[in-house]
């Protein structure tokens, strides 16, 4: 008798969906070759960030809900975002204080919950299939990954097993880009200033490919870097991890 | 309050800092010496991670018993002859300190820095009232000279460069030779002290903060780099010592716990170079110190903060990481703030002290990257402070017409995901024709704040859900 597969519910973010459903397919193919079998609730939206970081606590709490009842039926949800992987793992029971019912819901969500690089080093210690990427390539920590959810050595471990590609590091890796969700068009003098730092600091690397785990970050900086004429191209990690690398890199000319 | 607070216009101030490039020269130099220092010392110190936990349960127990422990040290501090006086707000607190100062017949004060006396607006009371205030820490000192508040809770000069300092030397110290050479800083130091050392021999009253109280001992302590705390409480007749309430802890132990991880965490310093205990006023046999010692205990809606999602706030020591290692104070200096307290701890305290209404871009104006949090000595949660204050503006709907319009238009659309399909599938669509074989779009309308500083990336055409329902899949 074999082990069942794990059943993943992988939560793209409202981001992928718009922006690089790319991204979603190589999550899809990484799970898939990692043995899980793979769903994509359809009526998913958006963890609620947005609400949650401009003070709407009850906005937050009903597209909390909605997610909740949406993917507590898996055996796990994986997130291609450190960030909206922190916002159900680290706020959700946080929005539900004072009702039971609820909080046990959202901390048995929290507890299956995974971003992408993570689930797949930490909970199914599995290696992604050979590929190749010959270049350098700096990788940015995306701060909520980093800071809520301690992600640092498992995208760099995955990398490492990517044929050609070496990883050269920033001065400050852990710098913030200045995304911030909205601050970055509410603060959008000051989010330049930060996010100038981040392409100046990519720049002396000397890499020619910039990676991170979060697409807020990479669509700031790529947003950086063309409007800079800069010729480093931007991915998701996980982009490079599946291989699906032939299409035009974010922000990127097309053909 | 002291000068001009201008917490209300942040963007409009944000937006002139990042039009000074002096300024922004001068705050690059924190990557190296306050950034870099830290770490070199944290590296240096494997038990520092538990020494933070240490010294957060202490501040943690001393806030459950913040009154216990303020009537022991009061206690303390009158059994070894001083005066302990308690003040409700800032306009108490600096009324204590002139009637003190009135009494002793002051002329002349010299002050030890103090963010406390700031947060007051003690030095221009005290001028309007015929009292002239000295600053003796060089940086306050330069400051003073040029009618600029602190831009750094530790560095209050942070935003000056030395060619600055010395034309305020030459503008103000007249009595010096025109032609005499300002170049270095160590020229500069040496001036400074020279003026200053006039002015701690003729002061009649001496006022410093105090960085800790200590209830077991009645004591006072204050930690500085260039000895001038010593000279300010020591030389004059008089030493006033104002402090918040929150300063307050146990035993002389817990300062000894406490002090490991301030100057580490401020300057990368072990310890800073003078720490200084003061006890009382000067005892039959002492070589030195004043004769009348007095403690004035500032509240300033401290007390609030217990019990409320911001008494945390109350653990904090001043030692400025979260400031030093903050992108957006990194981006803009101290005094875009416009408040007292500048980086991610004022931007918590400024609305506990001055009202939401005037403050309320401070808690807006951060990532919510979390480098403040994770430097911080004492385990402050600061990101999840600013966002309840973020909650606060909201319920209180003191957040702009604008963007509650556009967070209800996404509220409506993100609670109904067929008609969010539908509205995601169209725009993606539509935006993704707009940018072309370009890929990225240099305007967008209603994005400006995007397209001003950097192209937007253009959607790669269908949404993830789109194409995923196109292969069959669910």
């Amino acid at each position: 008798m074999t082990t069942p597969k794990p059943r993943v519910g992988l939560f793209v973010t409202c981001l992928v969906d718009f922006f690089r459903p790319t991204i979603g397919f190589s999550a899809v193919k990484l799970l898939e070759d990692a043995g899980c079998e793979v769903s994509v609730p359809a009526a998913q939206t958006c963890c609620g960030q947005p609400a949650y970081n401009s003070g709407d606590r009850g906005g937050a709490r009903a597209l909390a809900e909605q997610v909740i009842a949406l993917f507590e039926g898996f055996d796990y949800v994986v997130i291609p975002s450190g960030s909206c992987a922190g916002m159900i793992k680290v706020h959700y029971p946080d929005l539900f204080v004072g009702e039971p019912g609820w909080r046990l819901r959202a901390e048995r969500l929290a507890a299956k919950t995974h971003e992408l690089t993570s689930f797949l080093v930490d909970v199914l210690g599995v290696a992604p299939l050979p590929v190749t990427w010959e270049g350098t390539a700096t990788y940015h920590d995306s701060c909520s990954g980093l800071r809520e959810l301690g992600l640092k050595a498992q995208p760099r471990r995955l990398l490492s097993s990517v044929e050609g590609l070496a990883v050269r590091e920033m001065s400050d890796p852990e710098a913030c880009c200045g995304f911030g969700g909205a601050f970055c068009v509410k603060y959008d003098e000051i989010s330049n200033a930060i996010v100038d730092r981040k392409a100046a600091d990519i720049k002396v690397t000397g890499a020619d490919l910039l990676l991170s785990g979060d697409l807020g970050c990479l669509l700031n900086i790529a947003g950086k870097l063309k409007r800079e004429g800069s010729r480093v191209e931007v991915r998701h990690v996980a982009e490079v991890l599946a291989g699906m690398t032939s299409g035009p890199a974010i922000g990127g000319t097309r053909k | 309050m002291s000068l001009g607070l201008t917490s209300a216009s942040f963007p409009k101030n944000a937006h002139a800092a990042l039009a000074n490039p002096p300024l922004l020269k001068a705050i690059a130099h924190i990557e190296e010496t306050l950034v870099g220092g830290r770490r070199r010392a944290v590296d240096a110190l494997p038990e520092f991670d538990a020494l933070r936990d240490a010294g957060r349960d202490i501040k943690a127990h001393t806030l459950k018993h913040l009154d216990l422990y303020l009537e022991a040290f009061e206690k303390k501090v009158v059994e070894a002859g001083g005066f302990v006086h308690w003040a409700a707000d800032a306009a108490e607190a600096s009324r204590i300190v002139l009637d003190i100062c009135q009494a002793a017949g002051a002329r002349r004060v010299t002050k030890g820095k103090s963010m406390i006396t700031e947060e007051v607006g003690l030095n221009a009371f005290l001028g309007a009232n015929g009292i002239t205030p000295v600053e003796t820490d060089l940086g306050e000192y330069i400051i003073q000279l040029r009618g600029e508040t602190p831009s750094h809770i530790i560095a209050p000069a942070v935003h000056v460069n030395k060619e600055q300092v010395a034309a305020d030397f030459r503008r103000v110290h007249t009595d010096l030779d025109p032609k005499r050479n300002l170049d270095e800083p160590t020229s500069l130091l040496a001036e400074a002290r020279g003026v200053l050392r006039e002015r701690f021999l003729s002061a009649d009253v001496g006022i410093t903060g105090a960085n800790f109280l200590v209830a077991e001992t009645g004591s006072t302590v204050i930690v500085t780099n260039e000895g001038n705390g010593d000279l300010t409480q020591i030389l004059p007749k008089t030493h006033i010592v104002l402090a918040s309430i929150e300063k307050v802890v146990p035993t002389l132990e817990d300062v000894a716990t406490i002090m490991r991880l301030l100057a580490r965490s401020a300057t990368g310093q072990e310890m800073s170079v003078y720490t200084t205990f003061s006890t009382g006023p000067r005892r039959a046999g002492d070589p030195d110190g004043p004769e009348a010692f007095h403690v004035v205990l500032l509240d300033n809606g401290r007390s609030a903060m217990l019990g409320s999602e911001f008494e945390d706030m109350l653990r904090c020591i001043r030692c400025g990481a979260c400031i030093n290692h903050c992108p957006v104070y990194r981006s803009i200096g101290g005094h875009a703030y416009g408040s007292v307290y500048p980086g991610p701890m004022g931007s918590v305290l400024t609305p506990s002290l001055q009202g939401l209404e005037k403050a309320a871009h401070l808690a807006n104006a951060s990532t919510l990257c979390g480098r403040c949090e994770s430097v911080c000595p004492m385990r402050i949660p600061l990101p999840k402070m600013l966002r309840h204050w973020r909650e606060k503006e909201f319920e209180r709907h003191l957040t702009p017409k604008k963007a509650r319009f556009g967070l209800a238009v996404w509220r409506f659309f993100a609670a109904r995901p067929h008609l969010y399909g539908a509205a995601t599938r169209l725009a993606a669509w539509g935006l993704a024709r707009l940018a072309g074989k370009n890929g990225a779009l240099s305007q967008v309308p209603l994005a400006d704040g995007w397209t001003r500083w950097r192209d937007l990336p253009a959607p790669e055409g269908g949404t993830f859900r789109t194409e995923w329902a196109k292969r069959g899949r669910k």
